[in-house]
């Protein structure tokens, strides 16, 4: 930003130039000022979180858009790649779908194609899955003694898909201060963005 | 067919399949041959790949509607797109979940496939023709795989 002819404040040097005028704005602020960049950037982040709890009614998902954190299901899916998932109450589950589920007491949804489907009259479905690069279905990714999936274990199924952009996500978990440095950057950035 | 233990999964004597089958198709003409009705032809500049799968449907008395996939295949854009198995075994146990296989007169083969773009919408399509399988009534005693 351009610095006007009567700014206060002692003479500069270049490198802490940009430096000493933020914290120059940041004193310079008063109070209502800080309050309304604060409001503002609190209006962008439940701005964010509707739009979230809208796709999660929409969806009928939990978590209407997942990243694929493995390569068991390559090479249609890649580590990072990004999903996005319905859930709908009435859609039957079939063989060759693709579900993300969690294993009960587990946190992690896992992504993969169904292969065998047993549905009762009464609509009790039971199914199994495996990864398209696994050798062997999911048993083995169940719990202890479970042998089949059930409706409740369904995040959503994969409707579509977007290659990479899901990275972000995965750079973020595994680099905590790659996180918070963002977090910094993004908050520093909008609460001292002037408004002209 | 045999009645036999299923050790991957649940302990119980459950059906054990044995089907094999032949499979023409075309599929970048889009003449599915096996089945002999014309597709559009399905390899365009955002198809990545086909995962193909053989999958046998059909009913039990435990179960209204089963579904059984027997053998899959992963079809890259610029692979072969004719594909011609003769005679191919089941890659996958045909299982049931129970002892409906026997008798069972009505087991359909249809062939899918879903289609995974390089980005966008994944599509899960089912061929049109379809092939009836019947089972005989009773067990084979001997090692006919």
């Amino acid at each position: 930003a351009a610095r006007g002819v009567g700014s206060a404040g002692p003479e500069r040097g270049s490198r802490g130039g940009a430096a000493m005028d933020l914290f120059g704005d940041l004193r310079r602020m008063n109070k209502r000022q800080l309050y309304y960049q604060v409001l503002n950037f609190s209006m962008i982040v439940s701005s964010a979180l509707m739009i979230w709890k809208g796709l999660i009614v929409v969806t009928g998902s939990e978590s209407p858009i997942v990243v694929v954190l493995s390569g068991s299901m390559e090479p249609a899916f890649h580590r990072g790649d990004l999903l996005f998932l319905t859930n709908f109450h009435d859609d039957p589950i079939r063989a060759g779908e693709i579900v993300v589920f969690k294993v009960e007491g587990r946190d992690i949804p896992i992504v993969h194609r169904v292969i065998k489907v047993h549905e009762k009259g009464n609509g009790n479905i039971k199914f199994l899955t495996k990864g398209d690069n696994n050798e062997v279905d999911d048993r083995g990714l169940y719990k202890e003694g479970q042998n089949w999936l059930e409706k409740k274990d369904v995040v959503g199924r994969a409707r579509g898909f977007l290659p990479y952009v899901g990275m972000v996500t995965i750079i973020m978990n595994d680099y905590p201060k790659f996180k918070y440095a963002l977090l910094a950057v993004m908050g520093a950035y909008v609460l001292l963005k002037r408004e002209s | 067919r045999k009645n036999v233990e299923d050790f991957t999964g649940p302990r119980e004597r459950s059906d054990l399949g044995f089907v094999t089958f032949d499979i023409t198709a075309d599929i970048l003409n889009g003449k599915n041959v096996w089945t002999c009705i014309h597709l559009q032809s399905i390899f365009d500049w955002n198809v990545k790949q086909l995962f193909l799968y053989l999958s046998a449907e059909y009913s039990t008395k435990n179960n209204a509607l089963n579904q059984v996939v027997l053998w899959d295949k992963i079809m890259l854009r610029g692979d072969n797109p004719r594909l011609s198995l003769k005679d191919m075994k089941s890659k996958y146990f045909f299982f049931d979940d129970g002892n409906g296989l026997k008798g069972n007169r009505n087991i359909t083969l249809t062939l899918s496939w879903n289609v995974v773009p390089n980005a966008g919408i994944l599509p899960l399509v089912t061929g049109s023709g379809h092939v009836s399988v019947p089972f005989p009534d009773t067990y084979e005693t001997t090692k006919s795989y």
